[in-house]
C-alpha cells in the first residue's frame, strides 16, 4: 500500500486514492484530494456533503444512498456533480475519508 | 521470445475455433513491432503480462485481480471499471487494467472508418485488447491506466463524437435486436427506439442516482434476439394487435415443397418433407390454425403471436399491421433473491415518436423505485416485496387477466379498507352483545 504526505501528516492510500482506515482522516486529508478531485476551493457546501457522509458512515457503518445524500443535504445530484466532478462515490466519499465503494460499479 | 512461459494457455491454440491465445499473441507481436513507430502510452508488453497473469491463474485456479477499483472520468459516474493485477511486480504492464464501456451504435452496425479510428486511439492509449461487445452491448476496450482514462475521453468526445456507456447503480447501455434495419419481423424500429431513449436519459446513463442498476433492452418481435425479457429490467417487444398476414399461393409453395420451412434452418438434417399439420398446426400452441380446402386459416382473436408459423412460413406468413410493442419487467439474475424474468405490465403500446406514452411508463416506474427501492434492490425484487399490484398503481396501469399467468391460490388476500362496508375500526363491546364470551 502507498503513503502519502501532506503538510506532515502521513496517509495511507490504495491505488484509487482512498483512505484505508477512516480513522486517518484530517482535514489536511481533503485539501491533499481535492486537486486529484477537479475541486479547486472547499466551499461550505463542499464541507456540508462531507459532514453528512462522515456522520453518516459513522452512525450506520455504510455510505448513503445517493438518493439519502440528496434529501438530507438539499443538492440535487446534479449539484452534487458541480461540487465533486467525479460524483459522490469516487469524489464525495473518497474526501470524507470512507471505504471505497463496492460492488458492480 | 515471449516474455512468460505459457505451456496451459498454448494448448487453447489449437482446434478449430477462433484463438483469443493466438490473437493475443498477435496483438503483443505487433506491438513489439511497432514500438518505435508509436509512442504507446501504456506498457508495450501489457499483451504479455495478460497472457502472464492469465497462465498463472490457470496454474493456481484463481483469479489475479485485486478487488473492486473505483476509477472514472470527471463529471460521470461510471462507464469505467478499475482492475488492479494482485502482482503487479511479476506482470506490471498490468498492474493498471482498467476497462472502459463505450456505447454501441444500436444494433451494431458500423463502417471501418469508424473501427480503425477507435483502434487507432485504442493501439496508442491502451492494450488494443477489446470486447466486441459486452453482455450489456457496449464496445468494451480492455485494460489501460488511469492517466490514460480522460485523455481516452477527450478523444472519444471531440474527435469521434462518441460516449462511454453506463455503470454503476444507474441505466446501463440500452441495447437492441437488428430491427426494421434487416428483419421483416420487426415490429417497430428497435434501433431507433433504442437510440431515443439512451439520447433521453443521458444523464441516468451517467451518473448513478438509482437504488441500483437498470437495464433497458427492445426486442423487434417475441423471438428475443437480444434477449430483452431475462436481461433487462425493462424488455420492450414488439407485437401486433390485427391479423397475421397470409399469403396463400406461398403457403401452397411450402406444402408443394418448393419453399424450405424455416427458411432451410434445418436444412443439414433428415427431417423429411416438410408437413404442415404436424410442423404448424399441431405446434400452435393455442391450437387457432387449420387446414381448409388447401387454404390457410388463422383464428387471429386467439392467438398468442408466439411468432411460430411465421418463423416456420417466413415467405407465406407475415406479421400484422397495427405494430406495437409489450413493456415487461423486472428480469434479473439470481443474487440475491433468485432470478426472474420479465413480467407483463403493458400489453400493447403504440411505438410513435417522441415515444411520450413509453416515457410515462418508464418514468412512472423510476419515480417509485427510486424512492421505495431498498439499497442494491433491482426492480424485481422491489416489485416481489411491495407487490405487482403496487406497480400498476405507481403506472396508473388497470389490472387485467393479461397480466397473470394464472390466478393465485392461497386465500391471503388484502383489501383496502375503503372497499370493504364498515372498515377496519371495530368496537369489541358490540361484538359482545352478539357474541358471549
Amino acid at each position: 500500500m502507498a503513503v502519502v504526505e501532506f503538510k506532515g501528516k502521513k496517509f495511507e492510500v490504495d491505488e484509487d486514492g482512498f483512505l484505508q482506515r477512516f480513522e486517518d482522516w484530517c482535514p489536511e486529508w481533503v485539501e491533499y484530494v481535492k486537486e486529484s478531485e477537479g475541486i479547486k476551493e472547499i466551499t461550505e457546501d463542499h464541507q456540508k456533503v462531507i459532514d453528512f457522509l462522515q456522520d453518516y458512515y459513522k452512525k450506520n457503518g455504510i455510505a448513503p444512498m445517493v438518493r439519502i445524500l440528496s434529501k438530507v443535504t438539499g443538492y440535487k445530484l446534479k449539484q452534487i456533480y458541480e461540487l465533486f466532478p467525479s460524483g459522490p462515490g469516487k469524489g464525495a466519499c473518497k474526501m470524507a475519508g470512507l471505504p471505497k465503494p463496492t460492488g458492480c460499479v | 521470445m515471449p516474455k512468460h512461459e505459457t505451456p496451459l494457455l498454448d494448448q487453447l491454440e489449437s482446434g478449430p475455433w477462433p484463438s483469443f491465445v493466438s490473437e493475443i499473441k498477435r496483438q503483443s507481436e505487433a506491438r513489439h513491432q511497432k514500438q518505435n513507430e508509436v509512442e504507446y502510452q501504456i506498457p508495450v508488453d501489457v499483451c504479455d503480462d495478460v497472457l502472464g497473469v492469465l497462465e498463472m491463474s490457470y496454474n493456481d485456479g484463481t483469479c489475479h485481480w485485486k478487488h473492486g477499483g473505483i476509477v472514472g472520468v470527471f463529471g460521470y459516474g461510471g462507464g469505467v471499471i478499475g482492475r488492479y493485477c494482485d502482482q503487479p511486480d511479476k506482470f506490471p504492464g498490468v498492474a493498471h487494467f482498467h476497462t472502459v464501456r463505450v456505447n454501441q451504435p444500436a444494433g451494431k452496425y458500423y463502417t471501418t472508418e469508424y473501427l480503425r479510428q477507435l483502434c487507432d486511439l485504442w493501439d496508442f492509449r491502451g492494450s488494443g485488447l477489446t470486447n466486441m461487445h459486452g453482455s450489456t452491448g457496449d464496445i468494451v476496450l480492455l485494460g489501460t491506466r488511469t492517466e490514460q482514462l480522460e485523455e481516452i475521453f477527450g478523444v472519444l468526445t471531440h474527435e469521434m463524437n462518441q460516449d462511454l456507456g453506463g455503470s454503476g447503480s444507474n441505466l446501463r447501455t440500452p441495447a437492441c435486436c437488428l430491427g426494421e434495419s434487416r428483419c421483416e419481423f420487426a415490429c417497430y424500429d428497435t434501433q431507433e427506439l433504442c437510440y431515443q431513449l439512451t439520447m433521453e436519459y443521458q444523464d441516468e446513463l451517467h451518473r448513478p442516482a438509482f437504488p441500483y442498476k437498470f437495464k433497458f433492452k427492445f426486442d423487434g418481435c417475441p423471438n428475443g434476439c437480444v434477449a430483452s425479457i431475462a436481461r433487462s429490467d425493462m424488455s420492450f417487444i414488439g407485437t401486433w394487435r390485427d391479423e397475421i398476414r397470409i399469403d396463400q399461393e406461398a403457403v401452397a409453395a411450402y406444402i408443394g415443397g418448393e419453399l424450405k420451412p424455416n427458411a432451410g434452418a434445418h436444412a443439414d438434417g433428415e427431417w423429411g418433407p416438410f408437413d404442415i399439420q404436424k410442423e404448424v398446426i399441431d405446434l400452435c400452441p393455442s391450437q387457432c390454425m387449420s387446414l381448409e380446402d388447401g387454404k390457410l386459416v388463422i383464428d387471429n382473436k386467439e392467438c398468442v403471436r408466439c411468432m411460430h408459423c411465421i418463423n416456420t412460413m417466413p415467405r407465406a406468413l407475415r406479421i400484422g399491421n397495427d405494430r406495437g410493442l409489450s413493456i415487461l419487467v423486472g428480469a434479473k439474475a439470481p443474487i440475491l433473491d433468485g432470478a426472474q424474468m420479465s413480467s407483463l405490465l403493458v400489453p400493447f403500446i403504440k411505438v410513435e415518436p417522441p415515444y411520450d406514452e413509453i416515457k410515462e411508463v418508464i418514468e412512472n416506474v423510476w419515480d417509485w423505485w427510486m424512492e421505495e427501492g431498498k439499497n442494491r434492490e433491482r426492480l424485481g425484487e422491489t416489485i416481489k416485496r411491495l407487490s405487482f399490484q403496487k406497480l400498476l398503481e405507481v403506472t396508473g396501469i388497470k389490472p387485467m387477466p393479461q397480466h397473470v399467468q394464472e390466478p393465485r391460490h392461497n386465500p391471503y388476500i388484502f383489501w383496502k379498507e375503503e372497499e370493504v362496508p364498515g372498515g377496519w375500526q371495530r368496537d369489541i363491546k358490540e361484538f359482545r352483545k352478539l357474541h358471549q364470551r
